[in-house]
């Protein structure tokens, strides 16, 4: 702030810039163009989703039904939860607080993004194992529709793994982040890093916030 | 210190804490409502509900946690373009896969809704 008043350019601030709101602003367009090729990459996995369930609706329902519909709320409250934390961290930088407590929230986030891989490998991918339905590697399946059972375990393990790569390399984000605030690198002028870094993390939620419905509950649960 | 910052506004706009937690708190709605929803049987409906809270709590998380709200309109067009692109994919894609089986003799010339539906009821 300080610096501000001696009319020297706050900290980070990248001399290319007419001043320091601009290139919060092209920070984050850019990030968001980055998240288009991210909902693209995304969508055509749920495009395919969508057209193999249309055509074999009775083998997807039985696949959905292999699922366990409490983990997979859990997790998302874990998610949203872990998305206020990441919000709250951001805010913590624009509105100046300590090093403390930014770094505070961003390990709360990251706590919670472990806790949602923990429940989602012990609780979840485990358990699959084993009961024999992850399709290639440990595959016992002996009931209705089982070839398209075996599809719907093969779209559910690519979604949710994809979208567990992508929770990986947010708390890995999340690392270096912890690492720069302790450093002084943010204030309440320059916190880019932090606010692209929660557009991603923001990102992944909303991505599962698909996935939980599309994989666990739209398949008949009421039966 | 903070006060000011929050006050002037150098960092940005500053979302007020209540408003975080009201969105938190929504979302945490929409994730017990669509999970309550999933055990009644709603016909096809489940799935379009499903996906409209869905749809909902996206819209939030982008609004608010994303701070789309108070973000410059070059932002909001490439968003905007993102999800469109997004929806020619899947409709392409959809009318292309789910019409395949359609017959081509005169009766198809006049597609009906006795005809369409069907189809289009395999998406839900």
């Amino acid at each position: 702030m300080s610096d501000l008043a001696h009319g020297a350019h706050p900290q980070g601030f990248a001399h290319q810039f007419e001043d320091i709101e601009q290139q919060r602003d092209a920070g984050r367009l850019g990030m968001w163009v980055f998240l288009v090729t991210e909902i693209l990459f995304f969508g055509g996995m749920f495009t395919s989703y969508t057209i193999y369930r249309a055509l074999h609706l009775e083998s997807f329902i039985q696949g959905s039904h292999q699922l366990v519909v409490k983990y997979g709320a859990t997790n998302t409250a874990v998610l949203i939860l872990s998305s206020l934390t990441m919000a709250l961290a951001i805010r913590a930088a624009q509105t100046g607080k300590k090093k403390g407590t930014i770094i505070f929230w961003l390990i709360l986030t990251m706590i919670l993004g472990a806790t949602f891989i923990g429940i989602k490998l012990r609780f979840e991918w485990f358990r699959d194992y084993q009961e024999g339905l992850i399709p290639g590697v440990q595959w016992f399946y002996n009931g209705p529709h089982a070839p398209g059972v075996r599809m719907f375990m093969c779209f559910y393990f690519f979604m949710t793994g994809l979208h567990a790569i992508h929770m990986v390399v947010g708390l890995g984000l999340l690392t270096v982040l912890v690492v720069m605030t302790a450093r002084n690198k943010f204030s309440s002028e320059y916190y880019t890093p932090l606010e692209v870094s929660g557009l991603y993390w923001h990102f992944v939620d909303i991505v599962w916030i698909f996935l939980f419905p599309l994989l666990y509950l739209i398949g008949g649960r009421y039966q | 210190m903070s006060d000011h910052a929050e006050q002037s506004g150098h960092g940005g706009h500053v979302v007020p804490v209540s408003t975080y937690l009201l969105v938190f708190l929504a979302l945490m709605v929409g994730t017990a409502l669509t999970t309550w929803v999933a055990y009644i049987d709603l016909g096809r409906w489940n799935t379009v509900v499903a996906l409209t809270i869905a749809v909902i709590k996206m819209i939030l998380v982008v609004l608010f946690f994303m701070h789309v709200k108070y973000a410059t309109g070059l932002t909001r067009v490439v968003i905007l373009a993102g999800f469109f692109w997004l929806g020619i994919m899947i409709t392409l894609s959809c009318s292309d896969e789910l019409t395949r089986t359609w017959e081509i003799v005169p009766q198809s010339w006049l597609p009906t809704t006795n005809m369409i539906i069907p189809m289009i009821s395999r998406l839900f």
